[in-house]
């Protein structure tokens, strides 16, 4: 893990896993959401609206997974100092709270047709929501930090302290009684028709590809900017430097 | 002791920590966070004459019966266990709302304890099978998960 602790390494490397993943990730994803469409019987109960499954399942599971990378990355931060997590969990945060948003929508319009309500303050919901929140309030400190100087520990602490939501979003229809079901895919089994579950496996693997894609894009992108910065404030240096240093420069 | 090993004993303490709260906080909400009485619960602490509550469980096969006027229902909620409760319900049904389905009504208790809704939501289960599928013999309602309605 530390050969990638040189930028220069890491850039090597994200430079052709980006675009694989992300190409690989796209066409996966909607290859499983048209096949969702277009070719899967509609379910004994719910009928059309169950094809919304093939987006609101991967989206929720990498909208958690997102958070389970941030809280990783903080830790790796605080522990081993590596100089690549602070940016790693910066970049998760964005396409994390973005699938957690297109959870929470698709599962309203879902409950709409099948519960006969948009949305009710179950356990499940509300963590989510919680989530999604906690998404916002990240960025913000991160971004903060970034902007005006301060220790990248800070959105550290609050990225592992978020993370006991998941365990309570996972846990929240076996514990309280809800409205949201009870998971469908265990460790015992899946009680999804084979007709829906492939699809759906294919989608969260397109979905999964696609995020570590985004993340790489994004890791890169915010390399750069440091880069960039760090570039800018030796010039602003070199500028404010006496003028006797740098008799060249001025009779040039 | 090497500054990277304080580290990460440092961290894994607040992580200890930090879980620890987490699940005393979310036991002792056990309780309060349900977002619906089952029917036992009810009978067990049934709540005040008219105070608003939720009922959830599953409706009872063969227990839907229309009322003359067109617009209401009775039928019987079940829980986990033996107890039931009569529900009381004069509106538009949910799509799903079926003998064996879930169901989560509003509403409060009656004097005569029927439970009286002022609105119904469908509970999904856990099972999603294609319609065509239904009833073949790959597809028995006994293969089908437990449908869990709430905690025991």
């Amino acid at each position: 893990m530390h050969i990638y602790a040189n930028p220069k390494r890491f850039l090597s490397l994200a430079q052709w896993l980006t675009p694989l993943l992300f190409w690989s990730g796209l066409v996966l994803s909607l290859g499983a959401i048209v096949w969702g469409i277009i070719n899967v019987a509609p379910d004994r109960l719910m009928g059309e609206s169950v094809r919304i499954l093939f987006i609101h399942v991967p989206a929720a599971w990498l909208g958690m997974g997102g958070w389970a990378g941030i809280a990783i990355s903080s830790a790796v931060l605080l522990i081993w100092k590596h100089p690549l997590a602070s940016i790693a969990a910066r970049a998760i945060a964005l396409p994390g709270m973005t699938f957690t948003a297109i959870c929470l929508a698709t599962g309203s319009i879902w409950g709409r047709p099948t519960w006969g309500t948009w949305w009710v303050w179950d356990g499940r919901l509300t963590s989510m929501l919680v989530l999604l929140f906690l998404y916002a309030g990240y960025i913000a400190l991160a971004q903060a930090t970034a902007r005006e100087g301060g220790s990248v520990k800070i959105a550290a602490i609050f990225g592992i302290v978020g993370a006991i939501n998941i365990p309570i979003i996972n846990r929240s229809v076996v514990w309280w009684n809800s409205l949201h079901q009870p998971p469908s895919i265990t460790a015992g089994g899946s009680s999804i028709d084979a007709s829906y579950l492939w699809p759906l496996l294919a989608a969260v693997i397109g979905f999964s590809l696609l995020f570590g894609g985004i993340v790489l894009m994004r890791m890169r992108a915010l390399i750069a900017e440091q880069q960039v910065e760090a570039r800018l404030r030796r010039r602003a240096l070199d500028d404010d430097a006496p003028v006797a240093a740098r008799p060249m420069a001025e009779s040039a | 002791m090497k500054a990277k090993h304080q580290r990460l004993v440092l961290v894994i303490l607040a992580l200890v920590a930090i879980v620890a709260a987490g699940l005393i906080a979310t036991w002792t909400l056990r309780n309060q966070a349900n977002y619906f009485y089952l029917p036992e619960q009810m009978a067990a602490e049934p709540p005040a004459v008219g105070q608003a509550v939720r009922l959830g469980g599953m409706v009872q096969a063969g227990s839907i019966t229309p009322q003359p006027d067109g617009i209401t229902v009775k039928f019987v909620v079940t829980g986990n266990e033996a107890s039931t409760v009569p529900v009381r319900y004069s509106g538009i049904l949910p799509d799903l709302f079926v003998e064996g389905s879930g169901v989560v009504a509003d509403g409060s208790l009656d004097a005569d304890g029927v439970f009286q809704a002022t609105n119904l939501l469908a509970k999904h289960d856990e099972n999603y099978v294609p319609r065509e599928l239904e009833g073949l013999e790959a597809h028995q309602p006994s293969d089908y998960a437990d449908t869990t309605i709430g905690i025991d």
